[in-house]
């Protein structure tokens, strides 16, 4: 549909008296399914939304265990760390890009948290700093290049996932540091509290706290809004006076330090510090973020968008094993999810034109 | 050049500076010669059309005009004043606004938050200069009040996503967001390109407006009837130079079109 098509077959409203709302004259010569489309469009995170619903309804008939109160604690932990780093994901698919290195990076911090707060004996509260220290520099790292020497987000990060696994496995000796000998400050993430009978953990918390100040950040402050637009329209950004390598790099290091506090979290709950862990997530995170309605070609998605598509993946492996079905059809149905969740944001955009 | 002297419209006005005024700039890319000594002046109150073949330096003029390229010599001046621009928004600071051909609007964000992209309006207090928190009403109100002002009866509903707007109503958008806040000189390239006829007239009519509340303008365009049709002086770029400077009134269409090509001499 091209502007002169429309302007041919349909008389535009635009006199002054005509309908001011142009949302509602756009609804009006639709038909129910587009009608459906422009609200999606509208609210990215309806769809996944609404899966998620259905999915609990489906497994909680299927197996009525879904629904026991450790069930869902248990879902809850599985999916704080993959929902955390669905964060710093979320924050730079919206600007069109792609990290790969996410899980790499956590793992990282990870590690230099454990190691320096056991062997070096530093603090614990400096031991996490210092692990923020490396997220925030593993993020700028990444960003420079992204900025600096323009390369593509896909192809910077993928050279990072490696060197940072390397870097990992090189300053850990491969080898992983035990929850006994690790400060209980650190393990804290892990800790269990209750609330009407369901286990929290901190580190569940902690994951919520982000989503609540990132979905602010975004939908609030301006710099949220130019992360949008320099994933919208690169070029139409830095003509409206966005700095656009500013807001990239700022992305990456912001990105760097969620992923710090996803490392703090991920040590809870493996009441471990491993350097084989994680290798997975790199791409977990992207299957959250993409089943959670934001858009790969960037500019269009939300943080929570991001937070229902981790409880989806949480919730269908969940009960699915629940249902007794091997894991590999865990893994098989998350890979219909992605695939669906890709096309639907297809058909969605095509409301552009 | 000495239509200039006769049509400038400064001779209406109680002073004859220029608002804008380029004089000798040359532009090379390596050996190529985009801009060789071009000189522009752009008075109060008037639309000024550039019009040129494919290649005789309108983009590159505009460009060096509004800091999206820097010129390897010659001077600039806003208001008497000498500027250099090193980026555009040097330009924008100094209240020259641009609508680039590609209509340079976000499409997935709405009217309001693309009138305001990039010079976003904060809260008051705390939550604004610490938190950094928008004033998404604030801007909305503004917004809605801009519009008006620039009679853009058919956008009512500010936050409305662009990419669900018409061709001429997103152009109305990025003529709206240049014109805003009190610019100085609004560039318009090739705003009608991409347009229909009728949202092309829905944009000339804009443009007589910016001008008849005191805005100049800059408008690049091939569209010969829509320059004669809005323009009040028409500079005519010819192998990176100025050929000539003519008013609707001093020539016809086939005569500009005739200097343009080099076939006359204006």
């Amino acid at each position: 549909m091209s502007t002169s098509t429309r302007g041919a077959g349909q008389p535009l409203k635009d006199t002054p008296g005509g309908s001011g709302d142009l949302a509602t004259e756009f609804l009006d010569r639709s038909t129910p399914l587009s009608r459906i489309r422009n609200l999606m469009h509208r609210y990215p995170a309806l769809s996944p939304a609404i899966v998620l619903l259905v999915a609990v309804i489906i497994f909680g008939i299927i197996s009525p265990r879904f629904f026991f109160a450790n069930n869902l604690s248990l879902i809850t932990q599985q999916v704080a760390v993959v929902g955390t780093l669905a964060i710093a994901q979320t924050l730079i698919i919206l600007t069109a890009g792609i990290d790969l290195s996410v899980g790499a990076i956590m793992v990282l911090a990870s590690m230099v948290v454990a190691q320096t707060a056991t062997q070096n004996k530093v603090p614990a509260a400096f031991a996490l700093l210092l692990g923020l220290l490396v997220g925030l520099a593993a993020g700028a790292l990444n960003g420079i290049l992204v900025t600096r020497l323009k390369l593509p987000p896909f192809i910077v990060t993928l050279g990072t996932l490696n060197i940072f696994l390397a870097l990992t496995l090189l300053y850990s000796n491969s080898a992983a540091v035990i929850g006994q000998n690790i400060p209980p400050m650190i393990t804290s993430t892990g800790a269990i509290f209750s609330i009407g009978g369901i286990g929290i953990t901190y580190g569940v918390v902690a994951m919520l706290v982000l989503y609540v100040i990132m979905a602010f950040i975004m939908g609030r402050t301006a710099w949220g809004r130019h992360v949008y637009a320099v994933g919208d329209d690169k070029e139409s950004a830095r003509l409206a006076g966005i700095s656009v390598n500013r807001v990239l790099l700022s992305v990456y290091v912001t990105a760097g330090a969620i992923l710090a506090v996803g490392a703090w979290i991920q040590i809870g709950r493996a009441d471990a510090a491993s350097p084989n862990a994680g290798g997975e997530l790199n791409l977990d995170s992207i299957t959250a973020v993409v089943i959670g309605g934001t858009s790969l070609f960037g500019g269009r998605g939300t943080m929570w968008g991001s937070l229902l598509g981790a409880l989806i993946v949480g919730v269908f492996r969940n009960g699915l094993a629940l249902a007794g079905l091997d894991v590999l059809y865990q893994t098989l149905a998350v890979g219909v999810l992605i695939i669906v969740a890709v096309s639907l944001d297809q058909w969605i955009r095509k409301v552009r034109t | 050049m000495n239509t200039l002297e006769d049509h400038s419209p400064a001779s209406t006005l109680p002073f004859s500076q220029p608002v804008l005024q380029a004089t000798g700039l040359v532009k090379t890319y390596g050996r190529v010669v985009g801009l060789d000594g071009v000189d522009l002046e752009l008075y109060q109150g008037e639309v000024l059309a550039v019009i040129g073949d494919n290649g005789a330096g309108k983009s590159t003029l505009i460009k060096c005009l509004t800091g999206a390229e820097i010129p390897n010599e010659g001077e600039l001046r806003l208001n008497g004043g000498i500027v250099h621009f090193k980026r555009p928004q040097d330009a924008k600071h100094h209240g020259i606004e641009t609508v680039y051909q590609g209509l340079a609007v976000s499409p997935a964000l709405d009217i309001a938050s693309n009138l305001f992209l990039g010079r976003e309006l904060r809260k008051p207090g705390i939550l604004g200069s610490v938190f950094r928190v928008m004033d998404t009403k604030l801007m909305r109100a503004n917004a809605r009040t801009e519009l008006d002002r620039l009679g853009i009866s058919t956008l009512q509903d500010v936050t409305v996503a662009i990419e669900n707007l018409s061709g001429g109503q997103r152009q109305a958008v990025a003529v709206a967001r240049a014109a805003a806040f009190g610019s100085k000189v609004v560039v318009l390239d090739e705003p009608t390109a991409a347009l229909g006829v009728r949202e092309s007239n829905q944009v000339l009519e804009l443009i007589r407006r910016l001008r008849d509340q005191g805005i100049p303008v800059i408008l690049v365009s091939h569209n010969m009837p829509q320059v004669f049709d809005v323009a009040d002086r028409i500079h005519i770029q010819r192998l990176g130079k100025r050929a000539a400077v003519i008013t609707p009134t001093s020539h016809t269409m086939t005569e500009a079109v005739a200097i343009m090509t080099g076939a006359a001499v204006a």
